[in-house]
């Protein structure tokens, strides 16, 4: 049985609780009882707002992650601007640009893959969609495989195995290293994106998403296309710094 | 439920725009333009990243929150950019003092 | 017929380390956190010994190193960040805003295991030899000298981040998007709104010292040099984003001590908070501001005079939402109806040990001050006050405040006071000698120093067994009142807010219905009657 008042000063518990005035009974529209719907939401539409939003935040946490790299770089830059441009002459502007190219195209059919998802398009067409995707994901990291190896080869891996044959070496390594974490980081990021996409594709293929429930789809894109702008500004702080060293420079 | 639903035209417009900037930023690396590189490079990199968020993520049609939630990124992202370059780029102005 | 609450909803041990409940969520942190404050408090005991005499004869001062690194990491990282929101804001915020859980309760639990992993991570650390770098890991020794238990603590560090990462994604979503039908913003309880402004911190600082410890270990493991000043690095680099982090880290710390402290003032004055919005604005520029000073703790690490002005003058301004809090909540004390239950002790003592930790910190932040008590005992004093004085004390009066709602028993009210006022003269008999010491010299992280200090240094290591002391004490009675104590009713306090109205301790989903809001949640005078509403 519940106690009386903690102390004399208090006059217990209030009787006539001020705040609240009535009661919502929620679960009776079209949608109440959705099967996707976790019951700590109201409805379909509070579950979807509060994922993308939670996504959404997520993202920023993500600018401020690879933002640390960023800043790295920009400091490293500005102090080593000629080291910086000699050593990324020696990246592969080309794949650079098709990798930049790859990962635009995937963003353009995961905007369609959650479009098709939105639009109740059948399972087949959504699958195709986010197959695409994967795909180009897959070809943006086969590239990079290509390039670090090229890397390994070449002595470019900062560490005791790092020979550089220009004027600027200390500068370069700093370069390299910071080449290696950024695109590095990057990629683990897309091997997760990866993760995602099979997860959501299986569940596409079930039938799972509709007009009425696309939240997996939609918070996965917009990962997708994130991982996709920081790519956006690593390629031409990386690759395309040094596109005209040494004429005339 | 809600959700707004882009048109197919609006991405296909979007990306013929990323392309296109991708060649020109590529394009203009080529070309010695001193520091100016620097300007054009960062400023296509943005407009490119703009049309990301704006319409394959969604921003444009998103709430207003949304929108305050992306920005809210970036401009910590100047914070940081700003005031520690600004250490950085004051240190070597007082000829003569122990910094 | 006994009511199911969520303590008996579900026995055994699946139905705790499998739950989805934010309640019992916050009880795997309480246990968790309050296992890793008594480890970190094993290290300071250490510490406190080896200082008792000027002579390093307890110690060699390579363990001295690691006591006090262990205690810095395992404080900061494993105890003051998450205390006050993974315990009480996981427990209190949804319940406060009319919700049945948070916005993603299994991330909540896996952000608690996120938080074990990482815990997991840096007591390897410890086992395996320890660090010796200071909590601060500061390069190049970090990376290049050290010992390689660095990268099991930076990792450590690092999983941790995104435990709290996670927390704060969760409180920003959850109070943007769930509360109750009428209960609009300016209707929230100030606890809500002090963990809304945590969570931004949480959420915008977190990320670049998770990828600055990512970067240390790397260094180590991979022998990239990005602060190696043999290839060009700038080990400054690594304070600047360290620091960009640590320092809207303490207000990670203390903002919500200080919604805690603006609930219990609320109450045992029986008045109505004087200048709510002051107090919620105030706590966003608090979080804003805190972003924007942290070069103050570079004043003598080789930062330019200029930058250095104006991070001066910027830490300078910080202190006003600060001052603004105080002075409001002594205008809600004055002239209340006050009773100094345990809870309002404590809240008392933040109240003056915060201020002199804030008065402290501005003396800090001016340049030519912080030349001179720059790595001395002054500054480990101030930071104490803060997040001992402060922080810790409003974690425990908000536990003793709110253990009633948490366990449905009501706690030994005549000990809790005796361990209030302990804790409240051992605080200061340790950490005000520490102020003297610091500016006659004495420097921080040294094992040992010049005898004429050792008078201070005693007073000091005095006052933290009685301090200790003052700890054990309520581990013993509000463990024992989780059996043994009386019942409590669902308002023992006569308190104010949505928490006070579900019973105590709460079923499972918190409300039969979704409650409507047609005023503020917080009313002790009826609208127009004697008391500022």
């Amino acid at each position: 049985m519940p106690s009386q008042s903690h102390s004399e000063h208090f006059p217990g518990p209030i009787h006539n609780p001020p705040v609240i005035k009535g009661e919502v009974h929620k679960g009776h529209g079209p949608h109440a009882h959705h099967p996707k719907l976790q019951h700590h939401f109201d409805d379909m539409d509070q579950q979807l707002e509060a994922s993308t939003l939670g996504m959404w935040v997520f993202l920023v946490t993500e600018i401020m992650f690879f933002g640390g790299l960023f800043m790295a770089y920009l400091m490293y830059r500005w102090a080593n601007p000629t080291a910086f441009q000699e050593a990324s002459a020696h990246l592969d502007k080309f794949w650079g640009a098709v990798n930049t190219i790859v990962l635009i195209v995937s963003s353009l059919t995961m905007a369609m893959a959650v479009r098709s998802a939105q639009t109740s398009a059948k399972p087949k067409t959504q699958v195709m969609w986010l197959v695409a995707t994967m795909f180009f994901g897959t070809v943006f990291l086969g590239v990079k495989v290509v390039e670090y190896t090229d890397k390994f080869t070449h002595n470019l891996v900062p560490g005791p195995n790092f020979v550089w044959t220009g004027q600027y070496p200390a500068g370069a390594e700093i370069f390299y290293s910071l080449y290696f974490c950024m695109t590095g980081l990057h990629a683990l990021h897309m091997i997760i994106g990866l993760g995602m996409m099979t997860v959501i594709t299986v569940m596409a293929r079930r039938g799972t998403f509709d007009g009425s429930y696309y939240t997996p789809v939609e918070v996965s894109g917009l990962y997708w296309h994130f991982v996709d702008i920081v790519w956006i500004f690593l390629f031409p702080l990386l690759y395309l710094i040094g596109a005209h060293y040494g004429a005339g420079h | 439920m809600s959700g707004h639903i882009a048109s197919t035209r609006i991405y296909y417009w979007v990306f013929a725009a990323l392309i296109i900037g991708t060649v020109l930023t590529y394009l203009a690396a080529l070309v010695d333009f001193g520091a100016f590189n620097n300007v054009v490079m960062l400023a296509i990199a943005l407009v490119k990243a703009s049309l990301v968020i704006l319409f394959f993520m969604g921003v444009r049609w998103s709430s207003r929150l949304t929108w305050v939630v992306a920005a809210s990124g970036f401009v910590w992202l100047l914070i940081l950019f700003g005031i520690t370059m600004s250490d950085y780029l004051s240190r070597g102005w007082m000829v003569g003092s122990l910094r | 017929m006994e009511t199911v609450s969520y303590l008996n909803d579900g026995h055994g041990i699946k139905s705790w380390l499998l739950t989805k409940d934010h309640k019992r969520i916050a009880l795997l942190y309480l246990v968790s956190i309050t296992a890793f404050f008594a480890i970190g408090g094993l290290f300071a005991m250490f510490v406190r010994l080896e200082l008792l005499t000027p002579a390093g004869d307890l110690l060699s001062s390579e363990t001295y190193n690691k006591m006090f690194t262990m205690h810095g990491v395992v404080m900061v990282f494993f105890f003051l960040i998450p205390s006050i929101p993974a315990v009480l804001g996981n427990f209190l915020i949804p319940i406060m805003i009319g919700a049945k859980d948070l916005a993603f309760p299994r991330i909540n639990l896996l952000s608690w295991y996120i938080y074990i992993l990482g815990g997991a991570f840096t007591m390897t650390s410890a086992l395996s030899g320890g660090v010796d770098t200071g909590w601060t890991f500061y390069t190049p020794y970090s990376t290049a000298a050290a010992n390689s238990h660095v990268i099991t603590a930076a990792l450590g560090v690092f999983i941790t981040g995104f435990s709290s990462i996670l927390t704060g994604l969760n409180f920003i979503v959850t109070i943007h998007r769930m509360r109750a039908p009428g209960l609009t913003w300016f209707r929230l309880p100030l606890f809500v709104w002090a963990h809304y402004a945590t969570s931004l911190i949480m959420i915008l600082g977190t990320p670049v010292v998770a990828i600055t410890v990512l970067l240390v270990a790397a260094e180590r493991v991979l022998h990239m040099g990005i602060f190696d000043p043999s290839l060009g690095g700038d080990p400054v680099l690594f304070q600047h984003l360290f620091w960009f982090y640590s320092h809207p880290a303490v207000y990670i710390m203390i903002l919500p001590a200080m919604g805690v402290v603006s609930e219990i003032v609320q109450a045992f004055s029986r008045k109505n908070i004087f200048g709510y919005s002051f107090i919620a604005f105030s706590s966003l520029a608090i979080a804003v501001i805190g972003f924007l000073v942290w070069g103050h703790h570079l004043f003598v690490a080789g930062q330019s005079v200029y930058a250095g002005l104006i991070f001066s003058f910027i830490s300078f301004l910080v202190a006003i939402p600060s001052a603004i809090k105080t002075f409001n909540w002594t205008a809600t004390i004055y002239k209340g109806s006050i009773s100094y239950e345990s809870p309002m002790l404590y809240a008392l003592g933040f109240i003056g040990l915060f201020t002199i930790g804030g008065l402290t910190g501005l003396f800090l932040s001016a340049m030519g001050l912080d030349i001179h008590v720059h790595d001395t005992y002054f500054v480990v004093a101030h930071f104490h006050y803060i997040m001992v004085g402060g922080a810790i004390m409003g974690y425990l009066g908000g536990l003793h405040y709110w253990w009633p709602k948490i366990t449905g028993r009501l706690y030994a009210e005549g000990w809790a006071k005796v361990a209030a006022v302990m804790v409240f003269v051992g605080f200061n008999l340790t950490f005000f000698p520490q102020f003297v010491a610091g500016y006659l010299g004495m420097p921080r992280r040294y094992h040992e120093y010049p005898p004429e200090l050792q008078v201070w240094n005693v007073m000091s290591s005095a006052g933290a067994s009685i301090l200790a002391a003052g700890y054990v004490l309520p581990l013993v009675y509000l463990t024992y009142s989780m059996f043994a104590g009386e019942k409590s009713a669902a308002d023992p306090w006569g308190a104010r807010g949505l928490e006070w109205e579900v019973p105590s301790p709460p079923p499972t989903s918190n409300f039969a219905a979704t409650p409507i809001i047609t005023e503020g949640t917080h009313q002790y005078a009826p609208s127009g009657e004697v008391g500022v509403a």
